[in-house]
């Protein structure tokens, strides 16, 4: 299956990219395609930041189950406000 | 009225949409960017948001207030892109027939904001610039 992948802030940075296109085997969690990343993106991992998961703009827990066609983002800690 | 914009807020829209028969208070929260953060002095920040769900999120806590105190109506804008030091980043306006709910709901909201809301402040200062993170305790260094 094929998910897409948006960047944003420090890890867009570290990506160089803002989004792309993952293909995962099916039954792949959201915790998997994270660590799918850091294989194609190196840099990607930011020591000792805690990231959150988001799937179709809610915040899914790290064993969440992805899907065909579903956008993915990783939340840094967020600084709004 | 729960949106993002990289225009500056116009604080009388949102008090205009607040705006009820039935309220008694309207309290207006302007958070405003400072020229100096943990010593250093701040050139410019610059605002990045996940657009789609920083609104779902911010029309999240607004239906979270309704559920906890007796408000009228809420309305919340939060800027992206480039702000000025000094102008809004953030304004909240929110209605109610006293006053108290209006301040507690206004006080839950830029909490909420924080913990959240998918929005990232980049800082400018002289000589860097930094990710702002607060959900680790600890600034982020920008990799260069």
């Amino acid at each position: 299956m094929t998910v897409r992948v948006k960047f944003f802030a420090i890890l867009r940075e570290r990506a160089g990219a803002s989004e792309i296109s993952k293909e995962l085997p099916q039954g792949s969690t959201v915790g998997d395609l994270w660590r799918e990343l850091q294989k194609d993106y190196p840099k990607l991992a930011v020591p000792g930041i805690r990231l959150l998961y988001a799937v179709n703009q809610n915040y899914v827990a790290p064993d969440y189950c992805l899907r065909e066609q579903d956008e993915v983002v990783f939340i840094p800690p967020v600084s709004g406000g | 009225m729960f949106r993002v914009t990289d225009k500056p807020i116009n604080l009388q829209e949102l008090v205009d949409y607040v705006t009820d028969p039935e309220a008694g208070a309207i309290v207006p929260f302007i958070g405003t960017t400072r020229n100096n953060n943990e010593g250093r002095t701040v050139i410019a920040l610059d605002y990045e948001g996940y657009r789609e769900m920083a609104e779902k999120e911010l029309a999240r806590i607004g239906e979270e207030a309704k559920k906890q105190w007796s408000i009228c109506k809420m309305a919340i804008v939060h800027r992206l892109g480039p702000v000025q030091i000094g102008e809004a980043s953030v304004i909240i306006v929110v209605s109610s027939a006293h006053r108290e709910a209006a301040f507690a709901a206004s006080r839950f909201a830029i909490e909420e904001i924080k913990k959240t809301v998918p929005i990232w402040k980049k800082e400018v200062f002289e000589g860097g610039e930094v990710w702002i993170g607060t959900q680790s305790g600890q600034p982020l260094t920008a990799v260069k």
